[in-house]
């Protein structure tokens, strides 16, 4: 750790678009109106997407279905709200205020126009009137908007957004940044049509189509909006994994990585921890919706001062250091070494004798881990006599848990359930195999991979055992 | 039958402690469970209800499931949820007590159990009828449960009760602090929707006999309790109120409770506790409790004890009572002497040695004794077998007379009383009575 005392430099250039931090308020309801984004920028956002304007819509109620899981509230939401359905001369004339009154902070304005050059021509030109640094392309909302052609109707086909694309950069004088819907079997299309059609940045992910669940009283959707309901756009902490694999898909493609065009990540950010993930898997700048829609704009003080220490005690002076650094970590099942060996080990200081991974892997797992009683015999769950009872004895008598590691496949599932920090690790077991990949053998020896039999004599030969 | 529930300014100072959870509260807290396989709570449980399982019920909201989960375990799960020592059973076990809070599992099962009886769900249905007929002798925990669990067997059963409401001690001896008449009355309602007959004003040896019984029944269960509190054998004893007593009037008519000004509770276990507490919250301006050992050796519960000391109640340890001092019928002190610990005695404790020339007064208005129970007197009419005055019974709860059961306090030789130990027994006896009535076709 270099000097404690030097804070990191959290200020980013995101293709031209500079801000003092690298947080964004996504294009969503936090940043409706001037009034928000400034309340927004005096809790200390970097910046904000303008909830997106164009077309005339009209909203319905109820708009927001939330995911609660296990006494936690809104792992995730889904919406059914459209873009601002305020009037367009309303927003550009805020636009303008919030931009002259916040000169250090990125404003960036989201458009959703009918697939028209002309009309997509004109929202251009009106919001580069109003000083704003930047315009995203919103061509991943999944709900109401792509009904009408627009939305992710577009950034389902790769042609229409390159098309449209085209016709924003004839007029665009400030970065563009394309944004992508997740609604789509291989991500990376879009991302190579925005490279192709001449796009600043790209950003992702939008929403995912949902239905968030069913009302068991009245057997309605919900959110039910009178009696009736649909597929609503999915957001939030339950959706941060089909983010990242997205974001480092982009990274690693030879067209998209390769042309270095910015990505601003965002997808189920909820703290610094998750912003520092999508950051070391290629994302320039980050934009964050449903952790405010929860929790208000305070939370950028923590997103903020968690990266920021986290970035001091990891020697990264400034956020491009940190950009894109585990990407080069990321790979194929094809290129992973298959002599890689993995053994769970349970710390018996720190076990608290739930018994979690105990009936994890015995039920549906390996069958490796054992209940060990005070004399050192194996036994048998609920095995204690009936009549004893009491805390003395049931503490006392409670057998430990242990791993036969010569059985375990690390499959990782124990070191998953524990509730315990810490307490099982994955500890690396040499297995005494030379390093090979799939690939490899697929090559050197193909006949193994595609014959049980010349498989089960290379098992033999190689010593690998399968319980 | 008297009528409750009675609400006035006294009853309501002695009313349940803990407020119910709210159905949010209790889903967080459900949540924070970590579903232990083979958990340690159950084992720690006497009666061995699935704690996990009728959690997970609470926190999908799966109440009537919940209900039933405890209740398959122990039909006087209401009860137990309420008066259970849980930090010395399953929240003591629970595995989340060493560094975090323990699930709040007594508040949990009320919550399910309040859900079941607020609904007037009825979750078991009297079994097929045997024809058998079986006699359970006190309506207390214990013989609650022997009768409820061999009801729902099918079998014909008849529960006499010597005084006039059934419940046991979760009526009469349980402060309404922990346990409300109530929820006692309403878990004996509920037995006898079972089928179970319930006769009060029955007494055995009084207008009640074994011959009575042998003619009438193929099997008797007794859960007598124990008897009265023992004299202390000292001078001025009449002037002395019977613990029991005080909690009694206390849940059935706490408006003509006497309570003194300046009051001492002798003894220092549980009951001594509940006794203090009422003399404390219904106007007693001091409350000194007597114990002639220390409070290393007292046979409260160390929650209890945590709990008294917070309602503002004074101790007078290494103190016996020798001698009540009055005047013209009224209390005016209670003589004392100071007593030293010597050797282990025969309890597994330093036997207390008084202190010669330590004698002193302690002041007060009202003494109140709760030093324990007598053994029941029901033995030695029987000529049952003993074990340390208790019945002495067989791994089966069958005493040394054929065909006669018995479990609860009445049995308890070894360990300590309580509620929950008492439903496990009649359970057990109920399984023992049902295969002795099925062997015997």
């Amino acid at each position: 750790m270099k000097g404690w005392w030097r804070m990191a430099d959290l200020s980013i250039n995101f293709a031209g678009i500079r801000s003092p931090n690298p947080f964004w308020l996504a294009s969503a309801p936090p940043s409706n109106s001037g009034m928000q984004v400034h309340r927004a920028f005096e809790a200390g956002w970097g910046g904000a997407v303008w909830k997106t304007i164009g077309a005339p819509v009209l909203n319905v109620s109820n708009r927001y279905g939330a995911w609660h899981y296990g006494g936690q509230k809104m792992l995730a939401i889904n919406n059914v709200e459209l873009i601002s359905d305020r009037p367009l001369e309303t927003n550009l004339r805020e636009i303008a205020d919030v931009k002259r009154a916040w000169l250090d902070r990125a404003v960036i304005v989201s458009a959703m126009v009918e697939s028209k050059p002309e009309v997509w021509h004109d929202i251009i030109r009106r919001i580069q009137d109003t000083g704003a640094d930047g315009i995203e392309l919103n061509y991943g909302c999944p709900h109401g908007m792509s009904e009408r052609g627009m939305g992710s109707a577009v950034g389902q086909v790769p042609e229409y957004c390159e098309q449209i694309t085209r016709w924003v950069m004839e007029v665009a004088k400030i970065p563009v940044i394309v944004k992508l819907t997740p609604n789509i079997s291989d991500i990376v299309m879009p991302a190579r049509a925005a490279v192709a059609a001449g796009a600043n940045a790209v950003s992702l992910i939008n929403t995912l189509n949902s239905i968030i669940g069913v009302d068991l009283d009245t057997f309605e959707i919900t959110p039910n909006i009178g009696g009736k309901g649909g597929h609503g756009g999915y957001a939030g902490p339950a959706v941060k994994p089909i983010a990242l694999n997205m974001l480092a898909a982009l990274g690693r493609d030879s067209v998209v990585g390769g042309s270095k065009m910015p990505i601003s990540g965002m997808g189920g950010i909820s703290t610094w921890r998750d912003a520092a993930e999508f950051l070391l898997l290629g994302a320039g700048s980050l934009q964050v919706c449903t952790a405010v829609m929860h929790y208000g704009f305070r939370i950028v003080e923590d997103l903020c001062d968690g990266l920021s220490n986290w970035m001091d005690e990891k020697g990264f002076a400034k956020i491009s250091d940190v950009v894109g650094g585990s990407l080069n970590r990321v790979s194929d099942f094809n290129n992973f070494d298959l002599s890689f060996r993995a053994v769970a080990r349970i710390d018996q200081q720190k076990c608290i004798r739930c018994n979690l991974c105990y009936v994890a892997c015995n039920d549906t797992a390996h069958q490796c881990i054992d209940l060990i009683a005070r004399d050192g015999s194996v036994v048998q769950p609920q095995s204690y006599d009936i009549q004893a009872n009491g805390r003395e004895e049931a503490v006392n008598s409670r057998p430990s848990v242990h791993v036969r590691e010569a059985d375990c496949v690390g499959c990782r599932l124990c070191f998953n359930v524990c509730p315990v920090e810490d307490c099982i690790q994955m500890i690396e077991e040499p297995s005494g195999r030379p390093p090979v990949t799939w690939g490899q053998l697929s090559e050197s020896q193909r006949e193994v991979t595609e014959d049980w039999e010349k498989m089960k004599k290379y098992r033999e030969k190689m010593g690998i055992e399968i319980h | 039958m008297t009528e409750f529930p009675q609400s006035t300014a006294r009853a309501d100072a002695l009313g349940e402690l803990l407020p119910p959870l709210t159905q949010n509260e209790a889903v967080v807290e459900a949540a924070r469970c970590l579903m232990c396989y083979d958990a340690p709570c159950t084992h720690a449980c006497p009666t061995h209800i699935d704690i996990p399982k009728f959690i997970k019920k609470i926190s999908t909201n799966n109440l009537r499931g919940s209900a039933r989960a405890i209740l398959e375990a122990n039909l006087l799960g209401a009860t137990c949820a309420r008066v259970c020592p849980v930090q010395e059973l399953c929240e003591g076990a629970c595995v989340l007590g060493a560094e975090h809070k323990p699930i709040a599992i007594g508040r949990l099962q009320r919550h399910a159990m309040d859900f079941a009886y607020g609904k007037g769900i009825d979750l078991f249905q009297p079994g097929k009828a045997t024809g058998k007929k079986v006699a359970v002798i006190g309506a207390g925990p214990a013989g609650l449960s022997c009768a409820g669990e061999l009801a729902k067997r099918g079998h014909s059963l008849t529960l006499f009760e010597k005084r006039d409401l059934g419940g046991g001690l979760s009526t009469y001896g349980i402060i309404g602090l922990r346990e409300p008449v109530e929820v006692a009355m309403a878990e004996v309602k509920m037995i006898e929707r079972l089928g179970v007959k319930v006769e009060t004003g029955k007494e055995f040896g009084a207008n009640l006999s074994l011959t009575d019984l042998n003619a009438d029944f193929a099997a008797v269960f007794l859960g007598v309790g124990l008897g009265a509190t023992p004299a202390l054998g000292i001078p001025g004893e009449d002037h002395i109120i019977d613990g029991l007593e005080y909690i009694e009037q206390s849940k059935v008519d706490a408006d003509n409770l006497v309570v003194g000004d300046n009051v001492v509770v002798v003894g220092a276990g549980n009951t001594a506790i509940d006794c203090a507490t009422i003399a404390k919250r219904l106007g007693a301006s001091r409350v000194t409790m007597v114990y002639r050992r220390t409070e290393h050796e007292m046979t409260a519960y160390p929650h209890e004890y945590d709990f008294i000391k917070r309602e503002g109640v004074n101790f007078s340890f290494l103190t016996q009572p020798i001698r009540v001092h009055s005047e013209n019928g009224t209390v005016k002190s209670l003589e004392c002497v100071r007593m030293s610990l010597g050797a282990t005695d025969a309890s597994g404790r330093p036997s207390p040695q008084p202190v010669a020339g330590s004698e002193f007064f302690l002041a007060a208005d009202q003494i109140v004794k709760a030093i324990g129970q007598q053994k029941p007197s029901l033995a030695a009419q029987l000529k049952l077998k003993t074990e340390k005055g208790f019945i002495q019974v067989s791994a089966n709860f069958e005493t040394s007379l054929p065909g006669i059961y018995a479990g609860g306090d009445c049995i308890r030789a070894r360990g300590a009383a309580s509620t929950v130990m008492a439903v496990e027994d009649g359970k057990l006896a109920a399984r023992a009575i049902h295969e002795r009535l099925v062997a015997h076709g």
